[in-house]
């Protein structure tokens, strides 16, 4: 490597890179993995398929899932708008899409739930006009979580459809094109691949949530118990071992799915031709 | 000079500062858990005051607090605390066992078994009393419905959960009634939060439920931030006698060399000035004479189950009840 570049070169760079990652990332997963190996297969197997570890997975995924594609069709809707059209107070609404980042996701979940509680202030509109209850309910978590995910989702889609040559839109209409078709050919494979990585993102913050959705869930076991409510409640009872096997699990899942998204990104892309 | 004097007073003022800190004033930190915050506020205050008055030395205090759960184990990871002022002995029982940073034998060191204080659990209802509730058995009647935390997570919640099912095992004569009785208490249990303040806040801030079940001295404090106009206390014929413990941790106080400090800020707890304290904030003195009698009249009388006489000791609740597959766990598999 003698090619020249700003950065120092790269031996200390990929020093720094690997030194980095072993130390926030693959210590402590490491120490994650010894203390689950303090327990024998049969032991971890049945933390495992306990009926109550089982039901905080499917709380978790579902309804991390269902968030992630709620928060990909608003998000897309949120950066159309903040990209195509010019309206007053723009630059505010753009810098406001990135305030649950900012936001400690406790504060988050207090608020989320005064206001879906069943007297709070949208939760009583849902409430009289279509009997649904929000908060303290499983779909109170799936509004935690799209709060959390969407901006995720705007801010990888907004620079893709930034970049967009609008000329190939104009291009579609003059070859005759409807609005729709030339939507679905042209616009959305090009802006597919940031979806996906938005989805991505949004889906695997909304598996790990915690600050946010204790507030706002419920947390009945079997119905409204997420995953790492359920860490927590192994740590209160010294449970370490059994806390970071379910973490261990948790942490497995999420990257064989995130593994499974990258390749499926990948795909999309190499068949768009955008690589 | 009318500039040079703010200037000069802010430089004294720095360096006073400064060589205050320089001083090293010696601090003890006291790990508690949430419903004890008000308490230790003020009699933090009382005893610096009388620790200076007897040994001229300034000492700073500081709290923390949290679910006793959660504050145990952050001492068990190495919170430094130099005593601890928690909800149950077991917790306690759980430093000494896993950390090792006091002796088993901790409960004996100081007087009343190191119960400066008790309290008991009771229900807080909304003003009126709409539905009626008087005592344990109201609780499980179809549309009650009642706030109480997760027993896994919260002590205060273990205390909930063992004053009902005793109260049930005395009146129905079997372990087997008195499970299916909480069983169905819990199923009027709209939400579990993971501490008593968390509770609080979720019958008192968002209105849910009918009747929340939390410490005498939380409902009172309840009462007193939101006013009488809003909530009543009910308190059953017959409930659990809490009972929290203090101790101090000896391997910290040896490392901060705060032995003597720590001594007698626990001490002090048990002194009439302590036991006057505790009642004001509405704790149940172990030496109720000292108190205020105005204090005392709040605390009515009512029979008490023990966790030692009706559970065999928290060691045995705890596995029987709240470990996994405990009782808990069985009342909630679907």
């Amino acid at each position: 490597m003698t090619q020249s570049n700003i950065m120092p070169g790269f031996r200390p760079a990929l020093g720094f890179t690997l030194f980095y990652l072993a130390l926030i990332v693959l210590i402590p997963l490491s120490a994650m993995l010894l203390k689950t190996m303090q327990l024998s297969l049969d032991e971890y197997g049945a933390i495992l398929t306990n009926k109550r570890v089982l039901a905080s997975f499917y709380v978790s995924f579902v309804s991390a899932l269902i968030a992630a594609v709620v928060a990909c069709l608003l998000g897309f809707v949120i950066a159309w708008t903040l990209v195509r059209y010019p309206f007053p107070g723009k630059r505010v609404f753009d810098a406001l899409i990135d305030l649950p980042f900012a936001l400690p996701t406790a504060v988050a979940g207090i608020v989320l739930a005064t206001i879906y509680q069943p007297n709070g202030f949208i939760g009583q509109l849902l409430m009289q006009t279509f009997g649904v209850q929000v908060a303290y309910k499983p779909l109170g978590i799936v509004v935690a979580l799209i709060f959390i995910g969407l901006p995720f989702v705007v801010r990888t889609i907004e620079p893709v459809l930034q970049e967009f040559d609008s000329a190939m839109e104009e291009a579609a209409a003059s070859l005759g094109a409807t609005r729709l078709q030339a939507f679905i050919k042209v616009i959305l494979p090009n802006i597919l691949p940031a979806t996906i990585t938005g989805f991505a993102l949004a889906f695997a913050r909304g598996v790990g949530e915690y600050g946010s959705v204790i507030f706002i869930a419920g947390n009945m076991p079997y119905v409204s118990e997420v995953v790492p409510l359920l860490i927590i409640t192994k740590l209160e009872q010294y449970d370490y071992a059994g806390a970071t096997a379910i973490g261990l699990t948790m942490l497995i899942v999420s990257f064989v799915l995130l593994l499974i998204i990258n390749g499926l990104q990948w795909w999309v892309r190499r068949r768009s031709g955008q690589l | 000079m009318t500039i040079l004097t703010p200037l000069k007073s802010a430089l004294i003022l720095a360096a006073v500062l400064f060589s205050g800190t320089a001083l090293a004033e010696r601090t003890l930190l006291n790990v508690s858990y949430d419903p004890t915050r008000e308490l230790y506020q003020a009699f933090n205050q009382s005893f610096i005051a009388y620790w200076k008055d007897k040994t001229g030395e300034t000492v700073s205090i500081q709290q923390s607090h949290g679910g006793a759960g959660k504050q145990t184990r952050a001492v068990i990871d190495g919170l430094e605390a130099d005593v601890l002022t928690l909800a149950l002995s077991y917790d306690i029982d759980q430093i000494a066992k896993q950390a090792r940073l006091l002796p088993d034998n901790w409960q004996s060191r100081l007087p009343n078994n190191s119960l400066p204080y008790t309290s008991t659990i009771v229900f807080l209802v909304r003003k009126g009393n709409p539905k009626g509730i008087k005592n344990w058995d109201d609780l499980i009647k179809e549309g009650v419905s009642v706030i109480t935390p997760n027993p896994k997570t919260s002590g205060g919640a273990r205390y909930n959960y063992l004053a009902a099912w005793a109260f049930a095992e005395k009146q129905l004569g079997s372990a087997e009634a008195a499970k299916a009785f909480v069983k169905q208490l819990y199923k009027n249990v709209p939400v579990l939060d993971s501490g008593a303040r968390g509770s609080t806040t979720t019958f008192v801030q968002r209105g849910l439920g009918d009747v929340l079940l939390t410490w005498e001295n939380e409902a009172f404090l309840a009462l007193k931030e939101f006013g009488e106009g809003q909530f009543e206390i009910i308190v059953p014929p017959a409930s659990i006698l809490a009972e929290t413990p203090v101790a101090v941790v000896d391997k910290i106080v040896k490392k901060n060399e705060t032995q003597d400090l720590a001594e007698a800020y626990l001490q002090y707890l048990f002194s009439p000035a302590g036991q006057k304290l505790a009642a004001k904030h509405f704790y149940r003195p172990y030496q109720p004479e000292h108190a205020d009698p105005e204090d005392l009249k709040r605390f009515p009388k009512l029979e008490f189950f023990t966790v030692d006489k009706n559970f065999g000791g928290w060691h045995k609740a705890q596995k029987d009840h709240f470990d996994d597959g405990g009782s808990f766990d069985q009342i909630y598999v679907p």
